[in-house]
């Protein structure tokens, strides 16, 4: 079972694919932007008010977009072995987790140290 | 190739082992940096043990003054530091850096400087570590420095400040280590050596990196808050600034747990060698194995607040971490039934090695029942802060990873060495610490469930702790002998000729295909792999065992050259944080100097001329 | 981290340097996690102002201090840092195709972006300091600048990183069968982009 490194023998983006992903990006936090002018700016409205509960999930989704493409494109991830997501992905999943649990915690601790 | 004898002269004199104070110094290679690890963790181990044996003659009678408390508090603090990250850790990494490229069949780590920069690191740190105690001021918070103990406010001496830094000067050698050997183990197995066939130990190992890359950065970052705390005027831990100190526990501990199977999983490696080739079986259940190793790394990030059970997290945590922790240890006994069945009906052999580490699995066991015990946050109420914990964690750690590295030193001696230790001798040891490690800490369940607290410095007589505290010190001593009678083991040992066949217990794998010691280069040419075990399927095919190898020339193989450079970027990493922990006094300026020579050493390293790469030869070939 | 006339065979013929990098990169994956949930657990901590989004009155002075955050300037850097990823890709592209112009070219406007990224944050810590928030003043303070210092610490060592592979483009010596050193450099660079866009929303746009 003999290995070799091959010379770069996937799939490669051209220069142009890189150009569009990077407006892409720049769109997307353009929209992040947007999203937090329209519901706390100066000028902010009714409008504003009523999509407030959706602002942390909606932004969220907008930066976990723009993590993916950085992370499949730029950093070449969806051509690659997956190997390399693997080591990339596994600890951000024990990272999502632990952020996760310690908000839990940090909540349910006010809470729990509040009602005694 | 070599042909006249003027060549044969040259490219042996181009392989031959240096020796002298400067080719240990430069050396990249593994096996030397091994040894270096082993000794230096040994020496650390036995300061440690010094540190415990002062603890024990101040607990041997009731209102004593052997030492005062803040001595006491140093000295157990440093008992715990030094032998989790300067002893345990570090043995471990000597069986890490020796036996990995062997049992892989590979010539070297993926990035042997960076090798022995982890080893200079770690040497910097722990005599850091270690420095304060000629300025009177050990670390005095606990191997786990709680908050707000550890703020400006209740510790404005320098203790804490040495464990921070020292910490993090760790903390560097262990995460460039843990990278090292990750890559290895993916990159460099011989040809056929799939990851379902390697040796159980590298799989331990490999573990053991994961676990190490993804928990060492949490406690970077808790220290690192920390030293703000204590250096830059913020309140994350301190309650007056909005700051909680329970939040220290949280991210102490996310790293801890993680920890403590950083400091078993080699053990269990270790003994998953040891075992199947004293009983001349192969191990059981090699899958089983591999899988309850990766559910007991990835469930151990989701245990950690069973440390913290009496903090008053609330009774959804508390069950939370109840459950997790009691499911943690199904795949721990998954590993002990397995050696058991791996001895049944095996042809056991009982030498030196089997002996500590069927040692290991008895008091394992002892161990892992107490901590089921603590998993359950009532019953925990009453053990925590007890000796009770004391009991299980030493059982665990001493029974657990200290038999399991002593059983590997005997039986990896002969390989490293060229010298088999004493067979008596070996055995002696084994009964003085077995009877020594129990007299040590099985009354300290009792002691503890009876309120004997952990960390103070003595107890009035009327507690009725006294007499199980005198066996508790006679215990120690005892143990104390029983590591006396193996340094006279290994001076008589070295003082013996080398002639310590290649493959002295009939083992399974690789390394033992190999001179003992072997050549710089390990073998002459790289194996191929068709199985688990291939040095028995090698002798299955002969028929009888093999002959023993002859020590080649090492013609036409190319190896790392020596570097000073991983030195003197480790005393760079050293100075910043001396420079951090001086910058009250010294400014930025220790800081920059740090940083400079740091980059000096980096890019000096990183641009050495006519630095060959290391390379791995087809297999084959050379 | 010289180059090799032949390739290595490894057992999973991935670049050992390459795998390298990546499982550093995943171990500080975890770094950032711990910094980023301090932040968050630390929100809302603060006994004293100033607050990242809102005016607060102290009560003993009746001085009013503004909102910290400020949005346009951030906005600018955070869109530079993002198009320096584009760039050094570019720039990556010139040297495995033995491009030295385009090379040379989109490494200096990756360094560029964050050489001023760099600049844009050192202002805004002065900036914020000059309207009161300091390490020591309160919970914030405490929790921005060490999240978002330890951030621009990383970046500045990748500028440092980066110009050192300038330098080495400038003098001809990232061939084609070097390009894999600028590979490694520029997984760090897209790593260090990326934290920051986990930070942009949650330090700078969620109240």
């Amino acid at each position: 079972m003999s290995a070799h490194v091959p010379a770069e023998d996937h799939a490669h983006p051209t220069p142009g694919t890189y150009a569009k992903i990077g407006l892409v990006l720049f769109v997307l936090t353009a929209l992040e932007v947007g999203l937090y002018e329209v519901t706390f700016g100066a000028s902010a409205g009714e409008f504003g008010r009523q999509i407030q509960p959706f602002f942390i999930p909606l932004l969220l989704l907008l930066s976990a977009v723009k993590f993916a493409l950085v992370a499949m494109f730029y950093m070449h991830l969806k051509n690659d072995s997956k190997l390399f997501s693997g080591v990339f992905v596994f600890p951000l999943i024990i990272a999502a987790i632990i952020i996760v649990a310690l908000i839990l915690l940090q909540a349910y601790h006010w809470a729990f140290a509040r009602s005694g | 190739m070599a042909t006249t004898a003027l060549d044969q002269q040259r490219v042996h004199a181009a392989h031959a082992e240096k020796t002298g104070l400067w080719s240990w110094i430069t050396t990249v290679d593994h096996k030397r940096i091994g040894i270096l690890y082993g000794a230096t963790a040994f020496f650390f181990f036995l300061l440690g043990g010094l540190e415990a044996l002062i603890i024990r003659i101040q607990l041997a009678r009731p209102d004593n003054n052997f030492i005062d408390p803040d001595t006491y508090n140093q000295l157990f603090t440093m008992h715990g530091t030094t032998m989790i990250f300067l002893a345990i850790m570090p043995l471990s990494s000597m069986f890490f850096n020796y036996l990995i490229p062997l049992m892989i069949g590979a010539r070297d780590v993926a990035f042997p400087r960076l090798n022995a920069f982890s080893y200079w690191v770690f040497l910097l740190g722990g005599l850091f570590l270690n420095a304060s105690f000629l300025f009177g001021a050990a670390p005095d918070s606990g191997w786990y420095g709680y908050a707000n103990l550890t703020s400006r406010q209740f510790s404005p001496g320098p203790n804490v400040d040495f464990w921070n830094m020292g910490l993090q000067v760790l903390g560097v050698a262990s995460l460039a280590a843990a990278v090292n050997f990750f890559v290895t183990i993916i990159n460099l197995r011989a040809p056929g050596m799939t990851m379902m066939r390697m040796p159980m130990f590298v799989w331990m190992s490999f573990i053991t990196q994961v676990l190490l890359l993804l928990a060492f950065p949490v406690i970077a970052v808790a220290l690192i808050l920390l030293m703000f705390d204590r250096f830059f005027g913020t309140h994350f831990f301190v309650p007056t600034g909005g700051g909680d100190p329970l939040l220290w526990q949280h991210f102490f501990w996310i790293f801890g747990h993680p920890e403590v199977y950083i400091l078993i999983l080699p053990a269990f490696g270790i003994v998953s060698e040891v075992l199947p080739v004293f009983s001349r079986k192969p191990l059981f259940g090699y899958a089983a194995m591999v899988f309850s190793g990766v559910f007991i790394a990835f469930l151990g990030f989701g245990v950690w607040s069973h440390h913290m059970f009496t903090t008053g997290m609330g009774p959804i945590a508390d069950t939370f971490f109840s459950l997790s922790t009691m499911l943690i240890a199904i795949p721990t006994g998954v590993k002990i039934f397995n050696w058991m069945g791996t001895m049944w009906f095996g042809s056991l052999q009982f030498r030196t090695p089997m002996y500590f580490a069927v040692g290991f699995i008895a008091m394992f066991i002892i161990g892992g029942l107490s901590g089921v015990m603590h998993s359950s946050p009532p019953a925990d109420l009453q053990q925590n802060d007890t000796y009770f914990i004391v009991a299980h964690f030493h059982y665990v750690l001493f029974g657990g990873s200290i038999f399991a590295l002593t059983a590997g030193a005997y039986y990896w001696w002969p390989k490293m060495f060229g010298r088999m230790l004493d067979e008596g001798l070996g055995k002696l040891h084994f009964w003085l610490m077995l009877i020594g490690f129990n007299l040590t800490f099985f009354p300290m369940h009792m002691v503890g469930l009876n309120g004997m607290p952990r960390r103070t410095y003595t107890y009035p007589a009327e507690l009725g702790f006294a007499t199980l505290n005198q066996i508790e010190t006679a215990g120690s001593f005892i143990l104390g002998l029983a590591f006396l009678v193996f340094l006279w083991n290994v001076f008589q040992t070295s003082r013996k000729p080398r002639g310590a066949v290649a493959d002295p217990w009939n083992g399974a794998t690789l390394e033992w295909a190999i001179p003992s010691p072997p050549p710089e280069w390990n073998f002459d040419r790289l194996p191929v792999v068709e199985g688990r075990d291939p040095l028995w399927e090698e002798k299955r095919k002969h028929g009888a065992r093999l002959p023993e190898p002859v020590v080649g020339t090492g013609a036409g193989i190319h190896l790392p050259n020596p570097s000073y450079w991983p030195l003197v970027t480790a005393v760079g990493v050293t100075a910043v944080f001396i420079g951090i922990m001086m910058s009250p006094k010294w400014g930025a300026w220790g800081i920059v100097a740090g940083v400079a020579l740091l980059f000096f050493g980096l890019y000096s390293w990183l641009f050495e001329k006519g630095y060959s790469e290391f390379r791995t030869p087809s297999h084959g070939g050379h | 981290m010289t180059g090799h006339a032949h390739a290595l065979e490894t057992s999973t013929g991935l670049d050992s340097r390459k795998l390298a990098i990546w499982t550093f990169i995943g171990s500080e994956c975890m770094f950032f996690a711990t910094l980023i949930s301090n932040y968050l657990v630390q929100k809302g901590k603060s006994l004293v102002g100033p607050f990242a989004h809102e005016p607060w009155t102290d009560p003993a002075t009746g001085q009013v201090m503004e909102p910290i955050i400020e949005i346009p300037l951030v906005t600018v850097g955070t869109a530079l840092l993002l198009f320096s990823s584009l760039f050094i890709v570019l720039a990556l592209y010139g040297a495995q195709k033995g491009n030295r112009k385009m090379l040379v070219g989109w490494l200096g406007a990756t360094l560029f972006c964050g050489i001023f990224f760099v600049g844009m944050q050192v202002y805004e810590f002065t900036h914020f300091a000059h309207k009161g928030l300091t390490l020591s003043r309160n919970m914030f303070g405490a929790s921005f600048y060490v999240l978002t210092g330890f951030h621009g610490t990383h970046v500045t060592i990748g500028v440092i990183w980066l110009l050192t592979m300038f330098v080495l483009a400038l003098r001809g010596k990232l061939t084609p069968a070097k390009a894999v050193n600028l590979e490694i450099a520029a997984l760090y660079w897209h790593f260090v982009d990326v934290v920051w866009i986990v930070i942009f929303p949650v330090v700078y746009l969620i109240r």
